[in-house]
């Protein structure tokens, strides 16, 4: 970075500045896409389902009717499922961008995930909890504990966090704590079983009550997200001009870290460890809406689930009868933009 | 700088200390490494005496009891664990001399993730056997490499460009290694965990052998190297004006490590953290002139006491990479802190 090259990120009136009345028009769009997307995500499927019968599911609904059952009970909570899943990994991913100022920070990539995933494990195996109510709290220490881990390793030394530190902190810590998954599971076959279709990350098979567990958890963490616009702008302007400006710097991180546990926890609890989404559809909204977080939040929170509901979609129509699992389509289509991001953004642009 | 203002002969004295210091010390691995190498085979529902042992594994010796004890029971563990470990060793070390990071390691690169990813597949689609798992798993590793090498290849290869793309492409090679898995019977599905944890304790002669062959030719090879590698560390800038080739250079460098952690992938699956652990030990332990042997040596003694942990230790036998695992983390965080904090991690 040097100084003929001004970065966008640190001067919020920067170029890429749009208008109010434009930026509000899209996000119009995107809750207009959204929906679609969600109607797809209840229509499409292995079993086609007519509109006639999604009405009567909700309107006069028959227990002994198949598709009405799977509409219900599958196709439903999958969607809200994944709405609020996707939001939350999304917003997880703006945060953890602004607070390292790492365009690769991304709750996969640095093993936050992985330790929710790890604990829930953990809950189940040696505590013996079934209890989807009981382990989200696992889910929360789990992705607290990594991202001290993560953040606090990789945040020592001169440097401070740059992104390979960030990223290699993050694998290290997901494979400590595969490894340590692998010894509890090897021991029990019936465990295996279990984690092996919920360690791809999945939403299929996610009932109700996953969604009622959790979705408290979700709106608070959602709701103090979309609130740290202000702070992030802050932020982005670098640490001692935060703090020139009034900010209280370290308790904002705390706060954003916590938002950062509980979103990824309750979301991996839903549906397993899925990487790669938080990363990159922040970098899309910022290139839809420019530098201003107060915008970029509201941006993602609309983008991801709508990716995530995509890609599941994808998953569900490519290998029918059978199906893909949300994580492996995100991990197919998310390695190249990630790798692209590498390879051409400058990484020192946040 | 220090160093032009003294007279030249301390210097040749500082030099000399340096390099006696590296020679016992690597003198004193290879001791330990041949003693844990003789105890893993003495050790056992039988106990056989060290000459025996001795006698017997190099036959030097005949005595039938003996010797179906230690050359056909205990023998092929015994020389697994030396072989990976020593391959995990130098791999990781001049990976890390390499990318001019010690937090980078095969293990977290895709290197590894790629070999799963085709053995897992070999064994659950194809239910392959272990020969055509072990060529599974180090043309996978191969084939990994060159993908990171090609995509992160811009006018040359950066160490943080080559390690970022390594972790996506580990990512994006994970997450197939998870759908396949869930696309196995359960049988195949426990084999392929059991694989991915990797353990010595199930080599199969001919892999072993590959991978003792590789050892007694590339060894030689990265010795060889250690200088060009040294210029390397300098930087690409310094490396040139030193008259290395850089590019020919680190690609030589880089294909001896990706060879070896193939092969040793090959033997006992992916063994995590030795390959991350053992030079900076080795590097603590010898002073700054100790090297690719050293390295080596060291993770020869790891993966030598992680079997010996897993057999006799614990009341059921857990995959060696369990045992790795488990010791590696703590290990493994002190390092990223103390590293980092000295600024080298970047």
């Amino acid at each position: 970075m040097t100084l003929t090259q001004p970065s966008a990120a640190a001067v919020p009136t920067a170029p890429r500045h749009r208008s109010r009345t434009a930026l509000a028009t899209g996000l119009l769009v995107l809750v207009g896409v959204l929906a679609v997307v969600c109607f797809f995500s209840i229509t499409l499927g292995s079993r086609g389902v007519g509109l006639a019968t999604i009405w009567r599911a909700f309107t006069d609904y028959d227990p002994s009717s198949a598709s009405e059952t799977v509409i219900r009970e599958m196709r439903v909570p999958r969607t809200l499922i994944g709405l609020f899943a996707g939001a939350a990994l999304g917003l997880s991913g703006v945060i953890l961008q602004g607070v390292t100022r790492n365009p690769l920070a991304d709750p996969g990539i640095m093993g936050i995930n992985a330790g929710a995933a790890a604990f829930i494990v953990f809950g189940i195996m040696v505590l013996g909890t079934q209890d989807v109510s009981t382990y989200v709290w696992f889910a929360f220490a789990g992705a607290g504990l990594a991202t001290v881990t993560v953040y606090g390793i990789a945040s020592l030394g001169r440097e401070g966090a740059t992104p390979v530190k960030l990223a290699l902190a993050g694998a290290a810590v997901t494979a400590v704590l595969t490894s340590v998954t692998s010894a509890i599971v090897m021991t029990n076959v019936e465990a295996l079983n279990e984690l092996r279709f919920w360690q791809v990350g999945s939403l299929a098979g996610r009932y109700f009550p996953v969604f009622w567990q959790t979705v408290p958890f979700l709106l608070v963490g959602l709701l103090v997200a979309l609130g740290t616009g202000r702070a992030l702008n802050g932020l982005a302007l670098g640490e001692d001009l935060a703090l020139a400006l009034g900010q209280r710097v370290r308790l904002t991180r705390v706060v954003m870290f916590a938002t950062v546990a509980v979103l990824c926890g309750a979301a991996t609890a839903a549906c397993g460890p899925i990487v790669f989404i938080g990363l990159v559809v922040p970098h899309v909204a910022r290139l839809l809406c420019g530098p201003d977080y107060r915008w970029i939040l509201p941006y993602t929170l609309l983008l991801t689930p709508t990716v995530l509901l995509l890609a599941d979609i994808l998953g569900r129509v490519a290998v029918a009868p059978g199906e893909l699992q949300v994580g492996v389509v995100l991990g197919v289509l998310g390695a190249p933009a990630f790798i692209a991001l590498v390879r051409y953004r400058n990484l020192a642009e946040l | 700088m220090t160093a032009l203002l003294q007279p030249r002969a301390t210097v040749r004295s500082g030099r000399q200390v340096r390099h006696r210091r590296s020679l016992v010390v690597t003198a004193t691995l290879a001791v330990v490494a041949f003693a844990l190498f003789v105890l893993t085979m003495m050790v056992g529902d039988y106990v056989v005496p060290p000459l025996d042992v001795i006698g017997s594994a190099f036959r030097l010796t005949d005595d039938p009891a003996v010797d179906f004890i230690v050359r056909d029971l205990r023998l092929p563990t015994a020389a697994a664990a030396l072989a990976v470990g020593l391959a995990l060793g130098i791999s990781g070390f001049v990976f890390q001399k390499l990318l001019g990071n010690p937090l980078a390691s095969p293990d977290f690169v895709g290197v590894s993730s790629g070999a799963s990813l085709f053995a897992v597949t070999a064994i659950v689609l194809f239910g392959a056997g272990s020969l055509v798992v072990s060529a599974s798993a180090l043309a996978g590793a191969l084939l990994a490499a060159l993908a990171i090498y090609l995509l992160a290849w811009r006018d040359g290869i950066s160490g943080y460009r080559f390690i970022l793309i390594g972790i996506g492409v580990s990512q994006l090679l994970l997450s197939l290694v998870g759908y396949v898995i869930t696309r196995a019977d359960l049988y195949e599905a426990r084999e392929a965990m059991t694989w991915l944890v990797g353990t010595v304790g199930q080599a199969g002669s001919g892999e072993l052998r590959t991978l003792l062959v590789a050892l007694l030719v590339l060894v030689p090879v990265a010795l060889v190297l250690e200088r060009p590698l040294r210029a390397l560390e300098l930087g690409d800038d310094t490396a040139r004006a030193l008259g290395s080739r850089v590019e020919v250079g680190r690609l030589a460098l880089l294909a001896v490590s990706i060879v070896l952690i193939g092969f040793s992938t090959a033997v006992a699956g992916p063994i995590m953290f030795v390959a991350l652990i053992a030079a900076p030990i080795a590097q603590r332990l010898t002073g700054p002139a100790g090297g690719v042997l050293a390295a080596g040596l060291v993770g020869a003694i790891i993966v030598l006491a992680a079997d010996l942990v897993s057999e006799q230790l614990l009341p059921t036998s857990l995959p060696t990479g369990v045992i790795t695992g488990l010791v590696g983390a703590p290990y493994l965080i002190w390092l990223l802190a103390t590293v980092n904090r000295e600024g080298r991690g970047g």
